[in-house]
């Protein structure tokens, strides 16, 4: 029954993109997954999501060790606050760095229709991710290996990269690999702040949703199924590492 | 601390600097933004007829979509944690397949299914059945994409509760279904309360593949989040502020009762 619902919903919708991609013959889907705009929106939405997964990866391991390792007023609410980003609907999220980075901000600063804008987009619906992979790693984490280094001479970045970030390693990896998959399929939150102008600001979900507006349909697939193809290396390479957080707070 | 203070301050300026930089600070402009002029003329703009058949259409969506995917994903849990058949790595694997793939994509997927020259589209139509640019796809992609939160959240607490309780309760000659009711369906029903809630709220907040698939007809297929760019395309700022902070505190809300439910979460 489960495997019913599933194909129904999920496995005919999926695979009926992959057929349509190639229903005019493999030259039509080559041709428009190489055509200028569609590998200009590919580039631009792979680099987008490694950066992301690199900031991702630096931000979100310090925050978590923050919220581990410091003591503040107001950690439990900065802790809370953290899964924000999953409970705003994505819209919400564009909205909401319009207001501060749009024009008309208070701030002076207007970043809307670059790729800065995006790259923020982004970053706000990931931050989640790598926080909350790191976090329980860090908590378990035996102090006394550190205790130990410590009385033995070693400074505290030596602590830190010698004995602590090795451990957090697989946790790391894996939280950044989700944040890159999200960015890669990311549209609310990118569509309103971006500009969407080919070739500069279009990401490759905006290309693709702009394809269907336009009925050329063969062309929305065949990119889809470029994206359909990184999220399932990303996937399997998360189940690989034996990693992939149960409960997929992953919005 | 194996970290000295001055570092340790530092490195928690820089944290929470990155936090109210990226999330707190542009949060809070937009609800200043909104009620900078007056609660009144936010309350006109989010109960105009648009806004009210949108919150109700978000409404009727969420609360078609999320019972069904509840009950089937307990049944799915159920499979992949009791069940012995082939092809349950597969199944484990499409499970997570929504959490990666684009909302765009869904969207194209389901109208290459359901949609006027989709697989089923010949059939759909001569049965008199719109699927796609109305409701019922609207719906659908609401289901694909919360599709594994409940799943997600269940079955490892039924991994971790085992079925020893279970095979006793059959012992003692309890029938299945009261075994399910009585033994399982207790054990396992904060996590089902938590998947309800992550599941609400992304059925609330969820945009891109609702937008493809729903047509855009103003008055008729505008949920909440659809309101909101509607709105902004239109230029009427200010009214796509007063729906954001709206869908806000409803997302604000979904995180208090996740708060609420995670201590019971994961004592069970």
């Amino acid at each position: 029954m489960a495997t019913v619902w599933l194909s129904v919903i999920v496995l005919i919708p999926l695979a009926a993109v992959v057929a349509r991609s190639t229903d005019a013959g493999l030259g039509a889907f080559w041709d428009a997954v190489t055509s200028r705009q569609a590998i200009a929106a590919l580039r631009l939405t792979l680099t987008l999501s490694i950066a992301v997964a690199a900031v991702n990866a630096v931000f979100g391991t310090l925050v978590a060790w923050v919220l581990v390792r410091d003591r503040f007023r107001g950690r439990a609410v900065v802790n809370a606050v953290i899964d924000l980003p999953f409970a705003l609907p994505t819209i919400v999220a564009g909205i909401t760095l319009l207001a501060l980075y749009g024009p008309n901000s208070p701030t002076g600063i207007n970043v809307v229709g670059t790729r800065w804008a995006i790259l923020m987009a982004l970053l706000f619906v990931t931050l989640p991710f790598v926080v909350r992979s790191v976090q329980p790693v860090l908590m378990e984490l035996d102090r006394e290996m550190e205790e130990a280094a410590v009385s033995l001479g070693a400074g505290s970045f030596t602590v830190f990269r010698r004995i602590v970030l090795p451990n957090l390693v697989p946790a790391i990896v894996s939280g950044s690999a989700l944040a890159f998959a999200r960015a890669v399929g990311e549209f609310g939150s990118v569509v309103l702040i971006a500009g969407n102008l080919p070739f500069r600001t279009e990401v490759a979900s905006v290309f693709i949703f702009g394809r269907i507006e336009s009925d050329a349909i063969t062309s929305a697939a065949a990119v889809s199924v470029v994206l359909l193809g990184l999220s399932l290396v990303v996937l399997l390479a998360i189940r690989g590492l034996g990693r992939f957080a149960p409960g997929g707070r992953a919005g | 601390m194996t970290v000295d203070r001055r570092a340790r301050i530092g490195l928690r300026v820089l944290a929470l600097a990155y936090l109210a930089a990226l999330l707190l600070v542009p949060v809070a402009v937009v609800f200043y933004r909104t009620f900078e002029h007056g609660v009144g003329s936010v309350w006109e703009s989010i109960t105009t007829p648009a806004a009210i058949h949108a919150f109700w259409l978000t409404v009727e969506i969420a609360l078609i979509a999320v019972p069904l995917n509840t009950v089937l994903g307990v049944i799915t849990a159920l499979a992949l944690v009791r069940g012995r058949f082939r092809g349950k790595a597969v199944l484990q694997a499409v499970i997570d397949l929504p959490f990666a793939v684009s909302p765009v994509v869904i969207g194209l997927a389901l109208v290459l299914v359901y949609g006027r020259n989709g697989w089923f589209g010949g059939w759909l139509t001569d049965q008199g059945i719109q699927i796609i640019f109305a409701v019922p796809g609207m719906v659908l992609a609401t289901i694909f994409v919360c599709l594994p939160f409940v799943v997600r959240e269940v079955e490892p607490v039924l991994r971790e509760v085992g079925d020893e309780q279970e095979q006793a309760a059959a012992t003692l000659g309890a029938s299945r279904r009261q075994t399910f009711l009585r033994v399982t369906l207790p054990a396992i029903r904060y996590g089902i309360a938590y998947g309800v809630v992550i599941s609400t709220a992304r059925a609330i907040g969820e945009f891109g593949a609702v937008s493809v698939v729903s047509g855009k007809i103003a008055g008729q297929t505008d949920t909440l989040t659809l309101l909101v760019e509607n709105r902004f395309q239109n230029f009427d700022v200010a009214g796509a502020y007063a729906a954001s902070a709206l869908l806000a505190l409803i997302a604000l809300a979904t995180l208090l009762v996740m708060i609420g439910l995670r201590p019971r979460r994961d004592q069970s």
